[in-house]
């Protein structure tokens, strides 16, 4: 055989191999991303919330995504407590301001930013949330103080729709 | 290559012979050009959205469509709403919520998530409203019935005086196209009921195919994705095809076979 | 078999081949020697092991959205259809996917008897694929049920009432098999479960199917024992990999056509009406894939003799290999059975057309008539054939009719070798 030959034929070997191979790519796509979020989460993204029933140092919990939301109106105290702390004494440096727009309203996801549990409401060395899993303890403000967690409560896109809603997403 | 040959032939025969024999089923029914059909099939977008109103003015008084949401109305391959517009259309809709926190039911305007609100709360509310019939969801009714869209488009411009020899009790219409010729439903179209926004003439006919339009796509709301990668899948597999084909003979030429 | 003689280059290789022979099992698949003259009757073998593999992908993903519910079965159905991403994809390549694996199968089944790949030594082989044929109706069965259409639900309840024929304890095996004294939820749940637990189990006969084929190795369409390897043969891989794979392609194109353009053709429009204990609808058929057992299952007036027959029908192919007599495995050489073999498949394909029809009049004397000749064929003809017929000389070997052209021309020049 030339070598010519064995050249082309080299070539429609590698040609449906390539051409096998991309398509068998494009059908393992569907199958993975059947298991993303459907269309019909997807439309879930926002949730509502009244919140005119709520009185200064209580905490409403909502859920939203599956996952609960505190929802504090802080008493001035405890505005003042979070607002003291200098920024080279925390773990995930973050500016109070920059996480309750409006001191009275925190809004953040009550989820642990260790591994996921809920932590506890006005537990903690910190006069914050406490998490009882393992021991992450949290300000005023909601910021990792103490303990294995290594970022702040998160801060959801939020807005007040009105002075008694909060539209959370 | 020969036996191959035979092999599809066979499969084609098959398949024609099956088609021909749900040919033979379907009763003469009336043709229209469908813009959904064939290889690149497509919605028409105006139909879709007069259909949407035809359904919503006419049919959602009794029909619900209990799988569709109305973040459905602005997706692409359907009628394709602004998102503005579908925000519009939902919000017109009271829907029930809830319970709140007192543990009462309540009702808000409708969101893009919330699914088509229903005309009854369930099957025996609309059967008592409607003498005993249960008005179909039409979700997937286009798929429900035999005949298809062909069938449905019918159906609706089917409605004729009864023949002397057929008797028909009270609240039973006669429609040629029906099963047993028998239905429940009053002719729930005539001449100009709606008023078309984009100035179409509303005729039975017009309304007849602008709503079973709006229905095929109800019940297949992908099937320009699918159209359109059945496609491409084809193609793909054609090409491949042909090389196999070309690597296969080279690699039997080493043997004295034929393949 | 030289597969004994296997040994991996590496260190690495023979290291882990002494621990788990894997790699000679890789070996003993690449290198096992193929008929040469296999035609592409043959090919469907690596089709139906693409279609199981097909199913049990796309059933896995669509068993993560689906709610096996009375009350959820069907929305979560339709859920799959509009919300899930490629939802409507994996739905409709399963659920043609069941149609394009009954049509791959029978043709695999009607390729053996033309062939007579069931005889000696052979018999295991076949009757671990009756079994495999047997779980795939069964599996199918109960897929169909899951959708919670109103086909399904009917569908179940004519089906498992089918053991109501049996004396005695007949009622006692349907409400044990329904959990309730209809089919309704609990019936829906088990079925999930055993539609789930089959394809697992056809997977492991599958193997057990390859495994005894490759003690004898494959029949071929000249019938004959061929010596391995020899120049008779090819290795498996290239040649008949690639030849198996053009095939595939081939039977995938007719298979994206339903897909992706007639999703529901094969399906029933009274299956997207939710299940309604209350409303039997007008003209219950099963799916096409069933219909020639359903149509003998009704030519029979009576109950528990109509479930017989129809039982006995699928049954009567295991004992095939013991029914045919006759020493000649190839049609080809057996112009008798040839014809005999056609008016079968003729016979097969009226019963099927009449299963779809009404029980009556005309349609019903045909499908007895049909029933009548699909068991004469094994019981009378098959046996008697084998002593009675005048059979066509044999060539001693493939590559005589492969280099002659085709294989009756080449056995015409050789009368002489008639092999009695």
């Amino acid at each position: 055989m030339s070598e010519k030959k064995t050249k082309r034929r080299d070539f429609l070997f590698t040609a449906t191999t390539a051409v096998g191979a991309v398509g068998a790519a494009a059908v393992v796509w569907p199958m993975i991303d059947q298991m993303n979020p459907d269309a019909s989460v997807k439309a879930l993204a926002s949730t509502e919330v009244d919140v005119s029933a709520l009185t200064p140092g209580n905490t409403l919990t909502v859920l939203w995504r599956g996952k609960p939301v505190f929802i504090r109106r802080r008493t001035q105290e405890e505005i003042d407590e979070a607002r003291a702390v200098k920024m080279e004494d925390l773990i995930h440096p973050e500016k109070d301001e920059d996480r309750a727009k409006n001191p009275e309203w925190l809004v953040m996801l009550g989820v642990c930013t260790h591994l996921g549990c809920v932590p506890l409401n006005d537990k903690g060395d910190y006069n914050g949330w406490f998490c009882p899993c393992h021991g992450s303890h949290y300000d005023t403000s909601g910021r990792i103080r103490k303990g294995p967690a290594p970022w702040n409560m998160e801060v959801p896109k939020y807005e007040f729709v009105n002075a008694n809603t909060i539209k959370i997403g | 290559m020969k036996s191959l040959f035979k092999l599809f032939s066979i499969i084609i025969i098959i398949i024609a012979s099956n088609s021909y024999s749900f040919a033979a089923e379907k009763a003469e029914y009336l043709k229209t050009d469908w813009s959904f059909k064939g290889l690149f099939g497509k919605f028409d977008r105006a139909s879709l959205q007069r259909g949407y109103q035809v359904y919503t003015e006419v049919c959602a008084s009794c029909h619900s469509m209990k799988y569709l949401s109305y973040r459905n109305l602005a997706e692409p391959g359907g009628p394709e709403f602004s998102e503005v517009q579908a925000k519009a259309i939902a919000a017109s809709f009271e829907v029930t919520d809830g319970p709140n926190s007192d543990g009462e039911m309540f009702t808000r305007p409708g969101k893009l998530s919330d699914k088509f609100v229903m005309p009854y709360n369930n099957v025996k509310a609309a059967q008592a409203a409607n003498g005993g019939a249960y008005p179909p969801d039409m979700s997937v009714l286009v798929k429900a019935r035999g005949g298809g869209v062909d069938y449905i488009y019918s159906l609706l411009q089917g409605y004729e005086e009864a023949p002397s020899n057929v008797s028909l009790d009270d609240g039973v219409y006669y429609n040629k196209y029906m099963y047993g010729n028998k239905i429940r439903m009053a002719a729930p179209l005539s001449e100009g009921l709606v008023e078309y926004g984009d100035g179409t003439n509303a005729t039975v006919e017009q309304m007849s195919k602008d709503v079973t339009t709006f229905l095929m796509w109800s019940a297949e709301p992908h099937l320009e994705a699918r159209h359109q990668m059945g496609f491409k899948a084809i193609v793909y597999l054609i090409i491949l095809t042909i090389l196999v084909y070309f690597s296969m003979k080279k690699i039997w030429s080493r043997v004295e076979s034929e393949v | 078999m030289s597969d004994h003689d296997y040994r991996p280059k590496s260190k690495v290789g023979q290291w882990f081949n002494d621990r788990l022979p894997l790699l000679t099992l890789a070996n003993h698949l690449t290198d096992y020697p193929t008929p040469k003259n296999l035609n592409y009757w043959w090919t469907f073998g690596g089709i139906l092991t693409f279609c199981l593999i097909t199913q049990i992908v796309t059933g896995l993903t669509l068993a993560m959205h689906y709610i096996a519910h009375a009350d959820m079965a069907f929305e979560s159905v339709e859920h799959i259809m509009r919300d899930v991403n490629y939802g409507w994809l994996i739905r409709y390549i399963h659920a043609n996917g069941a149609s394009m694996f009954f049509l791959a199968v029978y043709i695999h089944i009607f390729r053996s008897l033309f062939y007579g790949s069931y005889k000696s030594p052979r018999e295991i082989i076949w009757i671990l694929g009756i079994i495999i044929y047997l779980l795939m109706m069964a599996a199918a069965f109960m897929g169909y049920v899951l959708p919670w259409g109103q086909m399904s639900f009917w569908g179940a309840t004519v089906i498992t009432n089918l053991f109501s024929a049996i004396p005695l304890v007949g009622e006692g095996i349907v409400t044990w098999l329904w959990g309730g004294y209809s089919v309704d939820n609990p019936t829906l749940t088990r079925f999930f479960t055993l539609h789930y637990l089959i394809p697992f189990l056809i997977l492991g006969l599958v193997v057990l199917h390859i495994w005894a084929l490759h003690v004898p190795g494959n029949n071929n369409p000249v019938g004959i024992d061929i010596k391995k390897p020899s120049k008779d043969t090819v290795p498996f891989h290239p040649y008949i990999v690639i030849k198996d794979g053009f095939a595939l392609l081939m039977f995938m194109i007719v298979f994206a056509f339903f897909v992706f353009y007639a999703p529901n053709i094969l399906g029933h429009a009274d299956n997207y009406i939710e299940a309604n204990p209350m409303v039997t609808p007008a003209h219950i058929v099963p799916e096409w894939y069933l219909l020639p057992f359903y149509a003998i299952l009704r030519s029979v007036p009576d109950k528990l003799l109509g479930v017989v027959a129809m039982l006995s029908a699928i049954l009567i192919l295991a004992v095939l290999p013991w029914l045919d007599t006759s020493k000649i495995r190839s049609a080809v050489f057996r112009p008798l059975y040839k014809q005999f073999y056609w008016i079968l498949v003729a016979d097969v394909l009226i019963l099927g057309y009449v299963g779809a029809m009404p029980a009556e009049g005309l349609y019903l004397l045909i499908a007895r008539v049909a029933t009548a000749y699909y068991f004469l064929h094994f019981l009378v003809i098959l046996p008697v054939l084998g002593f009675k017929e005048k059979t066509l000389p044999v060539p001693l070997s493939i590559t005589e009719p492969v280099l002659g052209g085709s294989p009756n021309l080449a056995a015409a020049r050789n009368k002489e070798s008639t092999i009695e």
